[in-house]
């Protein structure tokens, strides 16, 4: 009797009973991997190759910055912060605002500090949409917009850019996606993965737009440091948006601490709110050495930065002028650091232009169409590695080109 | 000009061409600005930095702190002009504290440069006293680290 029990139990256990898959959420199982993935196992399998295909710097975190951090871990700072961050860096984050973008922010209550501006996207997107809402998400972008808004419960409308407008959304281009399910924007300018920055005048059209219909703007900024010949205008700026966005930045672009995982969230006091009650429950902090590097980042950081943006501009350049002299038509990107050259005039999709120069020349870079549909025919080609490598790069797809 | 003494303050080997590319201005306006600074010394010399170690050369090196009594009439700048010109000093400058002059001697041996401060530097009239540090090693040279240079190891490819 008890021996048959136990047996009946094993069968129950049995692993070819299992199927986990069908664990995982109807939604969850939806959303399509991402187009980066195949290309990065793609390279990790070869060597020499000289990659244009990365969204981060070069530069390591300034040794300020790192020692800082070190510095608070010896001393032991180790602990929780509060949910909105270390009040220090808060107030460092809203008297920068007030000082470049004459935008102000209560550090007591409107500014939020989150692991990375990724943590910040998801939070504005689950703090303000309902199922069924549509975000517009103009393309080409950064890959985890559209996902985001689908895990969020919301259905992502994208907009496609064109070079002819210098890969510009325009006010009439989001006023013909409207539908009456329509809730948010996302702007994400300096642009991954074009180099595209909106000018004054066309923030302050898409602000009509916004007013009209009543729509919430989640403004990703992260690389307004990163704006050659001019100055980043922030979306808050623009007389009456404050009330209508959350602005979202941090330091990995402009300090290069992508592996810190710092941002932060900005926005009036129910909307941080929202995305603080998330949070608390999510991540409950940020991650206090990283915390402690941003305001040494914030107090003492500008020569610093100055100097790598000051080597990026000079990077563009030099690989705009080479792409466009080899062929590849190339329009100037004033922000962020990525060339987005169009291949169409080789008669190769991105895709396979991407998988062939990394066979035959070992340089990786991005295909557009990763970054949205209206992506295809162009490349991502990150110049945020070394001159050398930029030089040597630009000679081998030079070679690619000729070989076609 | 400031963005071009930037770029060549780092390798002097990049020409006029790449520099032009870099900033966006001519590559006949870079050169003829690169020809200006060097006639107004403002492009004193182009160097390269040498880890001699690596090279199987012994260097010794020797910094050595001076200090001065002034004769009437004659400054600084006549015995630190005087010293100067030995080709064994690598550098002379006038620094604050407990001394006036502090120089860099090279040598081929620790008694070759012992014998040259012994002989040339203290000797000199004004030179009251002189105390010789000897390298060991550099782990910094004119902004340059000559230890392994860290570098940070990225994915190949991210978002």
């Amino acid at each position: 009797m008890s021996y048959s029990r136990k047996s009946a139990r094993s069968a129950l256990l049995s692993p070819r009973e299992v199927k986990p898959e069908k664990f995982v959420a109807e939604h969850v199982r939806q959303v399509p991997p991402s187009g980066i993935r195949k290309f990065f196992d793609l390279v990790l399998e070869m060597d020499g190759v000289i990659s244009l295909g990365v969204g981060e710097p070069d530069f390591v975190t300034p040794w300020h910055i790192r020692e800082a951090c070190i510095y608070s871990l010896e001393k032991g700072t180790t602990s929780y912060t509060s949910n909105y961050g270390l009040l220090e860096l808060r107030e460092l984050i809203s008297k920068c605002y007030k000082k470049e973008h004459a935008v102000e922010y209560d550090p007591k209550s409107e500014v939020l500090v989150t692991t990375g501006v990724s943590e910040a996207a998801d939070l504005a997107f689950r703090a303000v949409i309902d199922p069924g809402d549509e975000v517009i998400v103009p393309e080409p972008c950064y890959v985890s917009y559209k996902p985001s808004v689908s895990l969020a419960g919301g259905t992502p409308v994208p907009v496609s850019t064109y070079q002819d407008n210098e890969f510009r959304v325009t006010a009439e281009q989001i006023r013909k996606s409207i539908t009456g399910k329509t809730k948010a924007l996302v702007l994400s300018y300096p642009n991954n993965p074009t180099g595209a920055v909106m000018r004054k005048s066309d923030l302050e059209e898409i602000a009509d737009v916004v007013i009209e219909n009543d729509l919430v703007v989640i403004s990703d900024e992260v690389y307004g440091k990163l704006t050659y010949d001019g100055a980043h205008t922030c979306f808050s700026s623009i007389a009456g948006m404050r009330e209508r966005s959350i602005i979202l930045n941090g330091f990995s672009k402009s300090h290069a601490m992508t592996g810190l995982r710092l941002g932060y969230a900005l926005g009036c006091e129910a909307l941080i709110a929202a995305m603080t009650k998330i949070h608390q429950y999510s991540m409950l902090c940020a991650p206090v050495t990283a915390q402690v590097g941003g305001i040494e980042a914030l107090k003492n950081g500008d020569g610093e930065m100055q100097k790598m943006t000051r080597e990026y501009d000079r990077r563009r350049r030099l690989v705009v002028s080479g792409l466009n002299k080899m062929g590849l038509d190339c329009f100037e990107p004033m922000g962020a650091f990525y060339a987005f050259p169009s291949v169409k005039s080789t008669g190769l999709s991105s895709g396979e232009f991407a998988e062939r120069l990394l066979k035959e020349q070992k340089v990786a870079v991005v295909p557009g169409e990763v970054f949205g549909e209206c992506g295809e025919g162009y490349l991502r080609c990150s110049y945020a590695t070394s001159r050398e490598e930029l030089v040597e790069a630009l000679a081998r797809i030079e070679a690619f080109l000729d070989s076609l | 000009m400031k963005e071009i003494l930037e770029i060549l303050e780092n390798n002097p080997r990049i020409g006029p061409k790449e520099i032009a590319t870099m900033t966006g201005i001519t590559e006949a306006q870079v050169a003829s600005k690169i020809k200006e600074m060097e006639k107004k010394g403002i492009i004193r010399k182009y160097k390269t930095v040498i880890d001699w170690e690596k090279a199987g050369e012994e260097y010794v090196y020797a910094m050595i702190e001076i200090k001065v009594a002034l004769r009437s009439r004659t400054g600084y700048d006549a015995i630190a002009e005087r010293i100067a010109k030995f080709p064994e000093v690598r550098s002379v400058r006038l620094i604050s504290g407990g001394h006036d002059l502090s120089l860099t001697v090279r040598g081929r041996s620790m008694k070759e440069v012992a014998f040259f401060v012994a002989e040339k530097i203290a000797t000199l009239e004004q030179v009251q006293g002189t105390v010789t540090h000897f390298v060991l090693r550099t782990y910094k040279e004119d902004g340059d680290v000559l230890f392994e240079k860290e570098r940070s190891e990225r994915l190949a490819v991210s978002p």
